[in-house]
């Protein structure tokens, strides 16, 4: 009699990233490597102005230039393409929209707006060609600060927001004013987060191909939702959607920038269908950095009201969110869902307020940007718990600590209104602390300031909301879809096994760990089974990858499809070994009959007989293959605590960061190595917030930092090796209890960064300092320090004259 | 970003590539192409034709002969990093270079376009001006041989005549008591020099008998210190005495610093005398070790 082994567990395991080979080698096939026969490429003219009207355009030159397939304008569009939707429309915000069209009509909103469209036989024909075009602006003044852009007086974009105001959301929880009236101690702060590019490295780009003796459309773009685009192209273009296919190949990063639908996808299928030819567009990374979608632009001021002992008692604050100049797809979500739900953090904060302005401002649309309003929360708040810590002569920690929420397994209420699943905050945080031995690290602090090193500490703690989510929820809050997701396993006739999911995968490393779910559930190897996504004629619906959702939504809906396969597979075992099914036992890919292990099938046994269909039970289809859909009760909510350490240069302002630890909670990890590299590369995004990054527009609307020399994206030489550790804390409601890991490093890094740095120039009493600390700023920060005086090293002793 | 149509010619030699631009008015050279293709995509730049001298043989290479170390102009970056010859004979253009841009950059750039290019923020002029190098061109009338602290004239501007090629730079070798360095305060995005000092000091019974420092970055070309230089010659080079001659960069830059959205002006010229110092520091501190 042989003993079944339970096998190890391939869930858990690092196994490699089946997706590298092909992208270390060369051989992934992006957007801009499809080709096909007759394929033509559109080049688009953008507005050199911020904000101008179109009195004139003249693209007869064009037309005629050598290889000219076609010029178009807004005027050729009219009947044919709608405006482009906004789809979060937030309830009760008294949300303003304006057409979006994808060639501007009368007026551009920002520099790089598209104004006319060139299609050629080649790329450098249809470069040259729109040279030939002429416009004739009338330029007006323009606003690109969002704070400002609310003023009364400020430049208009809109005639339906004549105070440039899209929308105003509130939140509130608590009695916030009676709790700031009572304050032993107010901290405030004014925190601009600045503009970001979000630097996919592979940027946008479309091949549309329409054939009009079937009026089907077929659609290769890089986006985090091939089923997203399905939708809004059909309503754009008209083209019904069971016609319309989108495929969404190998794609090289979104970062949030690839969820949006913008101008040139639509204006690439538009000249398809015109054309009656395939066409290509591909941006340049110019065009990148104008045109595909920004992140962050805040400006937050910032409150918060506790005892003198340290107990937080309210939190409130104003936030002026740059919209840019149009609400592109999602925007209006994330700064008040996605960022005013979670202002409490991990704390226990009585009283909450937050208003949200989103604005309208003459500048490139602003969408997601990884981590997507809980970045610009989570600095708030953690800012604040160092003023706070700052003001009565506490520790960083110990404040943290007098506020946080003790661990909970299975649901606590938050003044917001959110549920959070499951946390264990001061577990996370004693992690951290006991890694970089912080009492010692305060020590070694000390004795370097008192040399004249000036060395700090940044502690963070944050907890993200993720894995979005009820759909219910989505549509209470505005969401123009749901937010479930679905999956179809399906076994073949040899016993390999097919993975269909809706959710879009583009670096997250889905068609490994999706794989191992479903080795371990159904009992077959790794190897054997293969992740299909990307297509939506070849996959179910889904809503998309973004929000740290694919594993907390889809990933639940692939394990629930493995078990109704589990489920029929049993039942087919138990006809095929002539026992009665509450009789049949399984183990690791094996059904056998209770107490005879040697009476069993394996499930490619079962595969093979479910598909050749020679010996089913009474009413039991053929096949042997599940579809699942899956809308999650809750969202899921990571953890966790960070540490950076940085040494401040005090002669030139150079900041150099010495250490950084992350200690993240997202439940069980399926791909412990996978999960490093989710961390590693958004922790170093954050860093990049904190300390090189910002889109950086003049008074007048032009995008001063329009190139890779100019716009500081952070590499590996710039940084230290980043400590990755974790704890685990299922989430209770989720089938695998995993939660998602996507956004975490960024949602804490930016703080934990800036934190450290005004840390580390304690001695010049400085609180706050312009995002990205630049040697400049900080340098300026240090004299005004120094030269404030109040104890403060004096000027001489820094080196420089 | 795709150039602006034109026309393309392989120089098989160095007669030929002179022949090249004598026939096809406007062209340009290409060496490594990290400059001027850049331009030429952004549509900064519109030759109606390139003549691509990356081939010629005659222009490559590093070798030593007596006093001077002779570089080819078409030696790229990473070749001028590894050079052992003039790792010795110049240590601080051979460290410049290996800290020059990013790999892909120093595999393709080569040092007679960097300097042709004369771009403002570029290391290697500074380092060449420091280093008292002379440059080696040949042209339709002739050959000839310009100082390093002559050949950059302006923003982006040398004294190159019309259809005039670099072909090869000399550098003295350093001889004992005599040390070099290069200090860089690189641009985040660029890695270019937003400040960049190079220092020569050589030593003789403790103090230094001849000091030659050049700033680069922050100044429209690289140019020579002469306030720091007297300051700091005769004298021993301790901390204190090279950060009080660093401190007469001011007089040598005058109101010549320009700034941009990532440092201003004035920053670049409080921050200057820092890097200056450094540099000096680190060229006593090797002059010492020799
Ligand atoms: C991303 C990036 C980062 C960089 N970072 C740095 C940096 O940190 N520091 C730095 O110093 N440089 C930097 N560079 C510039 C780099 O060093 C270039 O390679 C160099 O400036 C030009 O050399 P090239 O051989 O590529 O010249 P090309 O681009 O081929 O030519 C440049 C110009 O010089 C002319 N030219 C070329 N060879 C000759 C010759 N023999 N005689 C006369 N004229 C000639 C050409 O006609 C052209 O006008 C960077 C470049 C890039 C793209």
């Amino acid at each position: 009699m042989t003993v079944a082994v339970e096998p190890a567990r391939v869930f858990g395991s690092g196994i490699r990233r089946r997706e590298d080979p092909r992208l270390l080698t060369g051989t992934a096939r992006y957007t801009d490597d499809i080709v096909l026969p007759g394929l033509a490429h559109a080049a688009i003219l953008r507005s050199p102005h911020a904000h101008a009207l179109i009195m004139r355009i003249d693209t007869s030159r064009a037309r005629t230039a050598p290889g000219v397939l076609g010029v178009f304008t807004a005027a050729d569009t009219d009947g044919i393409l709608t405006p482009i939707p906004c789809c979060w429309l937030l309830p009760g915000s008294k949300l303003k929209t304006t057409p979006y069209h994808p060639l501007a009509k009368d007026a551009v909103q920002y520099v790089g707006d598209p104004v006319a469209v060139v299609v050629a036989e080649s790329p450098y024909q249809a470069q040259d060609a729109l040279e030939l075009i002429d416009v004739e602006y009338e330029p007006l003044p323009a606003v690109v600060d969002p704070q400002k852009a609310a003023q009364q007086g400020a430049p208009a974009l809109h005639a339906e927001a004549p105070d440039n105001v899209a929308f105003h959301w509130t939140v509130t929880g608590g009695d916030v004013d009676a709790a700031f009236k009572c304050a032993d101690v107010i901290v405030r702060e004014r925190i601009v987060q600045q503009r970001l590019i979000p630097n996919a490295m592979e940027t946008r780009g479309a091949v549309a191909q329409f054939v009009p003796a079937t009026g089907e459309l077929t659609l290769w773009n890089t986006t985090q939702n091939p089923h997203i685009v399905r939708f809004v192209m059909s309503l754009v273009t008209g083209i019904p959607e069971d016609r319309l296919r989108v495929i969404a190949p190998e794609v090289g990063g979104g970062f949030g920038s690839k969820i949006a639908q913008i101008p040139g996808d639509f204006i690439t299928v538009f000249c398809s269908m015109k054309l009656g030819r395939p066409v290509k567009w591909t941006e340049t990374r110019t065009e990148n950095y104008q045109s595909t979608t920004h992140g962050r632009d805040h400006v937050q001021e910032v409150e918060l009201a506790a005892t003198r002992d340290g107990r937080v008692t309210g939190l409130r604050c104003t936030v002026w969110a740059g919209m840019g100049g149009y609400l592109s797809t999602a925007a209006p979500g994330i700064p008040t869902i996605l960022h005013g739900l979670m202002l409490s953090g991990p704390y226990t904060i009585p009283a909450v307020k937050e208003d949200v302005y989103g604005v309208y401002t003459n500048t490139t649309p602003v969408e997601a940007y990884r981590g997507a309003g809980r970045p610009e929360a989570t600095f708030m708040l953690e800012r604040m718990m160092d003023r706070l810590a700052d003001e009565i002569g506490l520790d960083p920690v110990d404040v943290r600590r007098r506020n946080i929420i003790p661990p909970f397994q299975n649901g606590h209420d938050v003044i917001t209104g959110l549920k959070y699943d499951s946390g264990n905050y001061e577990g996370a945080l004693a992690k951290v602390l006991e890694h970089v031995s912080y009492d010692a690290l305060r020590a070694e602090q000390k004795a370097a300031r008192d040399k004249g090193r000036y060395i700090g500490i940044g502690v963070s703690l944050y907890v993200e909301i993720c894995g979005l989510g009820p759909s219910q929820v989505a549509g209470a809050v505005g969401f123009q879809g749901g937010l479930w997701e679905s999956a179809i396993v399906r076994f073949h006739p040899s016993g390999k096994v097919n993975v269909f999911i809706g959710a879009s995968p583009h670096g997250q490393g889905e068609e490994t760990t999706f794989a191992q779910i479903v080795a371990d559930e159904l009992g077959v190897a790794v190897t054997d089974v293969k992740v299909v996504h990307g297509d939506t004629d070849a996959t179910p619906m889904g809503w998309g990858t973004y929000g740290s959702r694919t594993t907390a939504v889809g990933g639940a809906a692939l394990a629930i499809a493995t078990r109704k396969i589990k489920d029929k597979a049993k039942l087919l075992a138990s006809h095929l070994l002539e026992a009665a099914v509450e009789d049949i036992d399984y183990s690791s890919g094996r059904f056998f009959v209770r107490g005879v292990p040697d009476r069993h099938k394996t499930i490619q046994d079962i595969a093979l007989m479910a598909n050749v269909a020679w010996n089913m039970p009474e009413g039991m289809e053929a096949g042997l293959e599940a579809t699942s859909f899956y809308d999650p009760p809750n969202f899921t909510y990571p953890f966790g605590a960070h540490v950076a350490v940085v040494e401040v240069d005090p002669e030139t302002g150079h900041v150099t960061l010495k250490r950084y630890v992350a200690v993240d909670d997202c439940g069980p990890q399926i791909n412990p190595v996978i999960v490093e590299g989710q961390v590693h590369g958004g922790v170093v995004q954050g860093i990049g917030q904190a300390l090189w990054e910002e889109a950086v527009y003049d008074d007048t609307g032009q995008l001063l930092t329009g190139s890779l020399a100019d716009y500081a994206i952070p590499r590996a030489d710039m940084l230290p090796d980043i400590e990755v550790l974790s704890t685990v804390t299922p989430s209770p409601h989720h089938p695998l209890g995993v939660k998602g890991i996507g956004e975490a490093g960024t949602i804490a890094s930016t703080c934990t960064v800036y934190n450290a740095v005004i840390d580390a120039l304690e001695p010049f009493k400085v609180q706050s300092v312009r995002m990205p600390l630049t040697p400049e700023r900080v340098w300026r920060a240090i004299r005004e320090g120094a030269e404030r005086g109040a104890g403060a090293p004096p000027l001489d002793t820094l080196g420089a004259p | 970003m795709y150039a602006v149509d034109f026309d393309y010619y392989r120089a098989g030699s160095l007669a030929d590539a002179q022949k090249l631009l004598g026939d096809h008015p406007g062209a340009k050279l290409l060496a490594g192409g990290h400059s001027l293709i850049p331009l030429m995509k952004l549509r900064l730049a519109a030759p109606p034709a390139v003549v691509d001298i990356g081939r010629v043989a005659e222009l490559r290479g590093v070798t030593l002969s007596g006093a001077a170390v002779r570089i080819g102009a078409l030696t790229t970056h990473t070749e001028l990093a590894a050079s052992a010859d003039l790792g010795r004979a110049a240590p601080a253009l051979a460290e410049t270079a290996a800290q020059l841009g990013d790999p892909t950059v120093r595999n393709r750039g080569t040092i007679g376009g960097n300097i042709a290019h004369a771009d403002p923020a570029s290391d290697l002029p500074t380092v060449l001006v420091a280093l008292d190098a002379r440059i080696n061109v040949v042209g339709p009338s002739g050959h000839r041989t310009i100082d390093a602290a002559k050949f950059f004239t302006g923003l982006m501007t040398t004294s190159l005549e019309e259809n005039e090629i670099v072909t090869s730079i000399d550098v003295p070798v350093a001889q004992p008591g005599r040390g070099s360095a290069y200090v860089k305060f690189s641009h985040p995005a660029s890695r270019y020099a937003v400040i960049g000092a190079a220092a020569a000091i050589t030593l003789s019974g403790g103090t230094c008998s001849s000091v030659s420092v050049a700033i680069g970055g922050l100044v429209a070309h690289a140019r020579r210190l002469p306030s720091v230089e007297r300051a700091l010659t005769d004298q021993a080079p301790s901390e204190s005495v090279v950060a009080k001659a660093a401190a007469a960069v001011a007089a040598d830059l005058g109101r010549d610093v320009s700034g941009d959205i990532f440092a201003s002006a004035e920053y670049r010229t409080a921050v200057a005398p820092v890097y200056v110092k450094r540099a000096l520091l680190a060229a006593a501190a090797r002059a010492s070790a020799r």
